[in-house]
């Protein structure tokens, strides 16, 4: 019978050993994240906002800045740059926008999802103020002008003369509706409050960045 | 040294103490459906593989029609999706795993001289869940939208966002298919490090059984992380969460590492084993001791766990850093070393040995030849910058049937035609045997070897339809398949003809063989090594 319990005993382990790797194939979402931030390699920029200190701007050099817009598949909005390309001194803060507008006759959400190529440069285009910080409602055949303030760090390695910042904008007004942001989309022609901080965010932009406001 | 002891009561057995009180099987359909016998278990996942073969070569037989010409003639482009996906799906988790798996269930407690396999009752679970998975994959074929048609890689956004209704099904019998091959894996484990025979110390392991101990290792580790990766597409398309939706904050990128973290140590599941069938086949028709047993053992423990360092070679086109992509490359290269010891050491055995070429050496040695090939178009495909022209092409696909095809498909028919004998009793029809082996060979190359040259010309895989300077190479291709496919119906006939009857077959048919499976008597009792044998 000790091999009945040498058996349970390895059993045990080797099942151990399948649910650890069960929880580890989970484990590597996270790790995923921590990884490309701490190595700076997936092209993904701050998610937050950062605050501007004034800095000394390297009058030296110009960087390239390219601003690409994509809308996925089935998304009918128009979305794109105002500026497609600009040369930027580095740590000069640099105000621009964006523009979108829902070409439907329906209250809808979008969200802006950025990325910096090469990647290994997101780590130095920080942005102090940006619409992928929020979701966009745009009401039916309303347009918006998206702000967009940033600046490139002085410290961009010597190699990378050009920045290319994507964004891709995802229609979320399913998600918003499954997640209870459906009464604020159904609510046709009223501001809404979940938005007031964006706005009041961007009035310093100088954009008109209301949301959801039909003009 | 005669250990067959078939004789024995059966309930001096430790660890079969289930209704087999008698010697012989029962009878009719129960005894496969209740049945823990590991002979009887083996032959189950054996039929069941070539049942599934046969079916994922059907699919591709599609696909091969199909691209005979260019232009759309026979199906269409979704359901050609779902057949290039399904084929996948069926080959890699239906054909080539359970075949494995019933060799090691027929094969290991002969090698190892247990009487069975350690958990017999989940054996028989391990097997009879698998019909099930398989049901469930297909019959979503016949579902309003269709199968699974994201290819067997299901990279996300394609089976996310864009998958069929069906998606669901395809999650749970990948489901169920990891479950029943954990499952396998650990009753392989547990029967190889507990039930060996006394005196069966690790460096006197045949290397079928080492390799298969190897394997499961693999699977214990990668299985579960394949079951995650498939929760999380369920999830993300049903539940609304964003593992792999950048929308939600997700990344479609993170998908292709978290697969290929399984996929990658996946393919050494599907050759692994067949390293172990070689190196038994090619000693005995050698007659000669296998060359280097030690380095056999440490070039496949090295290459099981170089297979966990190299996942993201299959990524080179997402944009790695160049660091990355160095890192991935140099390691995919490494992989070579190992395997070339292996590659040495069987061309070594053969040295100066007196040869002989029954069709399970004929096999073998295609599989050296051929999946040496492969390996060579995989050194090509690891140089990072080359890849970037061959990836998603032809080449891939000419690759990679290379090490499946004529590599583990090759492999496991070497190894029936090697221990037909004794599951049946029988030897198998000799002539009809070797017309099977040259059909394959010339056919095997004539479907994949054209494959090459339009990949590097640029022909994309998974695509219906092509540019007309492909024409001809295609047709050649497709030629070539249907005639590989014709040639397994001769396969079909020579296992039935064996099974029926023909010569009887002595305990040890092959003059240079060498194993404990050889001590037991031709069929293999239903029984045996009841009483463990001596090892010496």
């Amino acid at each position: 019978m000790s091999q009945s319990t040498q058996n349970r005993k390895l059993i045990g382990l080797l099942l151990l050993g399948a649910v650890g790797m069960f929880g580890f194939g989970f484990a590597l979402v996270p790790l995923y994240d921590v990884l490309c931030d701490a190595l700076g390699i997936n092209g993904k920029t701050n998610e937050t906002a950062v605050t501007y200190k004034p800095m000394e701007v390297d009058t030296s050099r110009l960087v390239s800045v390219e601003f690409v817009a994509m809308v996925p598949g089935k998304m009918p909005w128009e979305f794109g740059p105002e500026v497609k390309r600009m040369q930027v001194h580095p740590g000069e803060l640099i105000r621009t926008k964006f523009l979108a507008t829902n070409n439907t006759g329906a209250t809808m959400v979008g969200q802006a999802i950025p990325s910096v190529s090469p990647g290994t440069g997101a780590a130095y285009f920080n942005k102090t103020e940006c619409f992928c910080f929020n979701q966009q409602t745009l009401m039916a055949h309303a347009s918006a002008e998206l702000p967009l303030i940033f600046y490139v760090d002085p410290d961009l390695p010597e190699e990378i003369n050009t920045l290319t910042l994507s964004y891709t904008l995802f229609d979320i007004t399913v998600q918003m509706d499954s997640t209870g942001g459906s009464e604020q989309v159904k609510q046709d022609n009223q501001k809404t409050t979940k938005h007031s901080d964006f706005t009041a965010r961007y009035s310093l932009g100088g954009g008109n960045a209301e949301q959801g406001v039909a003009r | 040294m005669n250990t067959t002891t078939q004789d024995t009561d059966a309930t001096l057995d430790p660890v079969s103490h289930d209704d087999h009180h008698h010697d012989g099987p029962p009878k009719g359909i129960m005894r496969w459906i209740l049945t823990t016998n590991h002979k009887d278990i083996g032959t189950l996942y054996l039929w069941f593989s070539f049942i599934m073969f046969l079916i994922g070569g059907a699919m591709a037989l599609v696909i091969r029609a199909e691209l005979f010409q260019p232009g759309l003639q026979l199906v269409d482009p979704n359901f050609f999706n779902q057949m290039t996906t399904v084929h996948g799906l069926i080959m890699v988790f239906g054909a080539v795993m359970p075949a494995f798996t019933g060799l090691a269930n027929w094969m290991i407690p002969l090698m190892i001289g247990a009487p069975d396999m350690a958990l017999p009752r989940m054996n028989n679970w391990s097997f009879w869940i698998l019909p099930f998975a398989f049901f469930i994959l297909l019959s979503s074929l016949f579902m309003e939208g269709g199968g699974p048609n994201f290819g067997w890689t299901f990279y996300a956004p394609l089976s996310t966002t864009y998958g069929p209704d069906s998606t669901a099904l395809f999650v749970f019998s990948v489901h169920i298919m990891g479950i029943s091959s954990i499952m396998g894996a650990i009753n392989v484990i547990v029967t190889i490090v507990n039930m060996r025979a006394p005196g069966m110390t690790w460096m006197k392991l045949p290397l079928f059984v080492w390799t298969w101990l190897i394997t499961a290792f693999l699977l214990i580790m990668v299985m579960p992380v394949l079951a995650g990766v498939v929760t999380m597409v369920l999830t993300d398309k049903y539940f609304a969460t964003s593992f792999f939706d950048a929308a939600g904050g997700g990344d479609p990128v993170m998908f292709q590492h978290i697969f290929w973290f399984f996929g990658h140590p996946e393919v050494y599941i599907m050759i692994l084993p067949s390293f172990g069938i070689v190196s038994s086949i090619v000693p005995a028709f050698s007659r000669k001791k296998l060359f280097g047993y030690s380095s056999m053992v440490y070039a496949t423990a090295s290459i099981a766990i170089l297979s966990f360092l190299v996942w993201a070679h299959h990524m080179f086109t997402t944009g790695m850093p160049l660091a990355g992509e160095l890192f991935f490359m140099y390691c995919t290269m490494l992989i070579a070393v190992p395997t070339g010891v292996k590659i040495f050491n069987w061309v070594a055995t053969m040295w100066r040995g007196a040869l002989t070429f029954e069709t399970p050496m004929l096999f073998s040695l295609a599989f050296i030849i051929l999946f040496t090939i492969g390996g060579f178009s995989g050194l090509m495909l690891a140089i990072t910058p080359a890849d970037f022209q061959y990836h998603d092409t032809y080449f891939v696909v000419a690759h990679f049937h290379y090490v499946l095809v004529s590599g583990a498909v090759f492999s496991i028919m070497a190894a029936a035609y090697y221990w037909l004998p004794k599951w049946t009793g029988h030897m198998y029809n000799d002539t009809l045997s070797k017309w099977h082996f040259w059909c394959s060979l010339i056919s095997v190359n004539v479907l994949f070897f054209p494959m090459h040259f339009v990949g590097l010309a640029g022909m994309p895989r998974r695509i219906p339809d092509y540019a007309l300077q492909f024409a001809d190479i295609n047709q050649i291709v497709s030629i070539g398949g249907f005639a590989f496919g014709l040639s397994q119906l001769l396969f079909l006939a020579v296992v039935i003809k064996c099974i029926r009857g023909g010569e009887a077959a002595e305990a040890k048919p092959w003059e240079g063989a060498e194993g404990l499976e050889w001590e037991v008597p031709s069929p293999a009792p239903y029984h045996t090594f009841s009483t463990p044998p001596e090892v010496k």
